[in-house]
């Protein structure tokens, strides 16, 4: 960060110095803000009972909110929990009956038990987030630490494909692909990734490496280490953080990918998902919400504890280079 | 840094540096392998593949077959291109604005030193993780449907709902509030820029008498533009490719009557349903230009409104 000087506020930056002295800053937030803004609002005539009065509305109207926000969330997993016909006339999210038998029915209602779809998927993100983690580790400590000839023009190419639609490639990617023989197979979905395409993630370390000092590496040189153990030694085991972050985006984007999983597999065997749920809805028409729901919830399942258990990592992630 | 400082910044770096002896150039090279090739295979060489099959006729059995200016002829007499740029221009700068604002004074409200923010902030950030699946937008399909759960909440108060997704007038409306209602992702990087505002500028505020409304106008918008520009070129850039939602709720058609025929699902169709990837390809480079365009005018435009402080 130092070594490059900032003519701009993103704000985010000091951000990112912090990661790196890997205090953390997102648990200190909700604290520091609360002690901030004590100091920040004006005392002036604003009696203790009447400050306690505005921050209950205030919570009112914000737990209000909530409630909006995730009822279609609550009401789609109640609903997977009762009866078919239900859906059609019960709006409310309390459940009076417990029945399973929505996912045991939407469990087998395609050609393949939904296990199937879930390996499935679970080979595609796993390979991604492996693939992910060492081609965009091994590029952001070139871009952060060394010097070698069209640096400059290479990390603006990296910079302008993070922004790239995928709509200007796909089509010869395709049939690229589908000349090797890869259509119907995971590769179009992992080679690009072992190749370093997802350059956003090559941004996101890059940002972190410029956070470790500097002189961890060169005290390393001076004993003697090359690069390579310079970076497995010194800087992989310190951008922790940042790998967890890569990992936890990795499997949310790769899970919930569709448009690039619908193009390159088209045989149900090979089918992730998002695929068998779009093949459920095609051939089930609207006649079973309930199964559809259900599979629904198992397939946002693992996003939710995601969300449940990485959060810092995401918030954190976001937070430092602004990208959802 | 965000993405879009770091490349305002690369435009100001000096030239002299590449004069430079440049030490660990091997190194660097070998690194970048990967990554290098997957410039140059995956990326670059596609880009100049599709800009040829822009101006060929191809469908995949067939070697390409050169046809000139004949598909931007066809794109400029193309009625449902037409269709599908309207649509797609309607759902982001309708969907993008709303989304920021309510974004932004979520983040407003939640900086205020709440107890529970970190709860708050999490019940928010919820859908935005989600909003891309299949499962959300099988979910939507259900609850704007005629008998979906907006139907029925209304039926409770009285109201005869109607098919909203079923109907050409509000097909486009439930995409639009799908988008508002993932906020949460550009919440959290407000959230993030208003903390770097330090607070010696509110206490110098409020000692010089200026209320909540002008440090809001004086000292909070100010500061936190260079962050609501680049939420706005990320959220445009990304709403302009929106492909999941309007491909599940209207079954792959952009249906009803082409009302959530989004660019990238006429794309779709054309170069994957009807394999006209050359046809295709030129939508894909007249994306790439309109996407390009936009950007270009907010960069251009953010001269006059977004402040940053050297």
């Amino acid at each position: 960060m130092t070594d490059s000087p900032q003519t701009t506020t993103s704000g985010t930056s000091t951000m990112s110095r912090t990661d790196a002295t890997k205090s953390d800053a997102t648990a200190a937030l909700a604290g520091a803000s609360s002690i901030a803004s004590e100091d920040r609002a004006p005392m002036k005539s604003v009696s203790p009972a009447q400050r306690a009065v505005k921050a209950t509305v205030k919570h009112i109207v914000m737990i209000a909110a909530s409630l909006a926000m995730i009822y279609p969330l609550l009401w789609m997993l109640v609903s997977s929990l009762r009866p078919n016909e239900a859906i059609f006339r019960e709006p409310g999210i309390l459940l009076t009956t417990l029945e399973f038998n929505n996912y045991v029915q939407g469990w087998n209602a395609l050609s393949h038990p939904f296990s199937h779809f879930l390996w499935n998927s679970a080979i595609v993100v796993f390979a991604s987030i492996l693939a992910n983690l060492i081609a965009c580790s091994m590029a952001a400590y070139a871009f952060a630490r060394l010097d070698f000839k069209f640096k400059i023009p290479m990390f603006a190419a990296m910079l302008l494909t993070i922004m790239l639609p995928v709509h200007v490639v796909i089509i010869p990617q395709y049939i690229l692909f589908s000349n090797l023989g890869w259509v119907n197979t995971f590769l179009p979905l992992i080679v690009p990734k072992i190749l370093a395409t997802d350059s956003f993630f090559i941004f996101l370390m890059v940002q972190f490496i410029r956070g470790i000092p500097k002189d961890l590496d060169e005290a390393a040189r001076i004993d003697g280490a090359g690069h390579i153990r310079i970076f497995f030694q010194v800087i992989l085991p310190l951008m922790v953080p940042a790998l967890a972050t890569t990992t936890i985006f990795t499997f949310m984007w790769t899970w919930n990918d569709f448009f690039s999983q619908l193009i390159f597999l088209t045989s149900p065997d090979m089918y992730t998902v998002p695929l068998a749920l779009r093949a459920f809805i095609d051939s089930t028409g609207e006649s079973n919400w309930g199964g559809m729901f259900a599979m629904s919830i198992i397939s946002i399942l693992p996003l939710f504890l995601i969300f449940l258990f990485g959060q810092r990592f995401l918030i954190k992630g976001m937070a430092t280079t602004g990208i959802k | 840094m965000s993405v879009v400082a770091e490349l305002q910044q690369l435009k100001k770096a000096p030239q002299g540096q590449r004069k430079r002896r440049h030490k660990d150039n091997k190194a660097g090279h070998l690194f970048l392998l990967p990554w290098t090739i997957g410039l140059f295979g995956i990326t670059l060489f596609p880009m100049a593949a599709s800009l040829y099959l822009a101006f060929t006729n191809y469908n995949l059995l067939q070697p390409p077959e050169w046809i000139g200016m004949d598909n931007i002829t066809r794109m400029m007499g193309d009625d449902r291109l037409h269709n599908a740029i309207q649509v797609t221009f309607t759902y982001v700068f309708v969907g993008v604005p709303i989304q920021l604002a309510v974004s932004l004074a979520i983040a407003m409200l939640l900086d205020r030193g709440m107890r529970g923010l970190a709860f708050y902030r999490s019940v928010f950030y919820l859908p935005s993780m989600l909003g891309s699946s299949v499962a959300i937008a099988v979910l939507w399909r259900q609850i704007f449907g005629h008998s979906g759960l907006i139907n029925q909440l209304l039926g409770m108060v009285g109201i005869e709902g109607q098919g909203w997704v079923s109907s050409p007038d509000t097909a486009l409306g439930t995409l639009i509030i799908l988008h508002v209602w993932t906020f949460g992702a550009p919440m959290v990087i407000f959230l993030a820029g208003l903390r770097q505002i330090p607070d010696m500028y509110y206490e110098a505020a409020s000692i010089d008498g200026a209320g909540r409304i002008k440090q809001f106008f004086t000292i909070t918008i100010p500061l936190l533009t260079p962050i609501i520009f680049f939420n706005l070129v990320l959220q445009l850039i990304g709403a302009f490719q929106n492909f999941t939602q309007a491909f599940i709720v209207s079954g792959g058609s952009g249906g009803p009557a082409d009302s959530t025929l989004f660019y990238t699902l006429y794309l779709y169709q054309q170069g994957f349903g009807r394999f006209d990837m050359g046809y295709a390809s030129a939508m894909a480079w007249l994306l790439v230009l309109i996407i390009a365009a936009i950007t270009a005018i907010n960069f251009w435009l953010s001269k006059y409104w977004v402040h940053y402080d050297d």
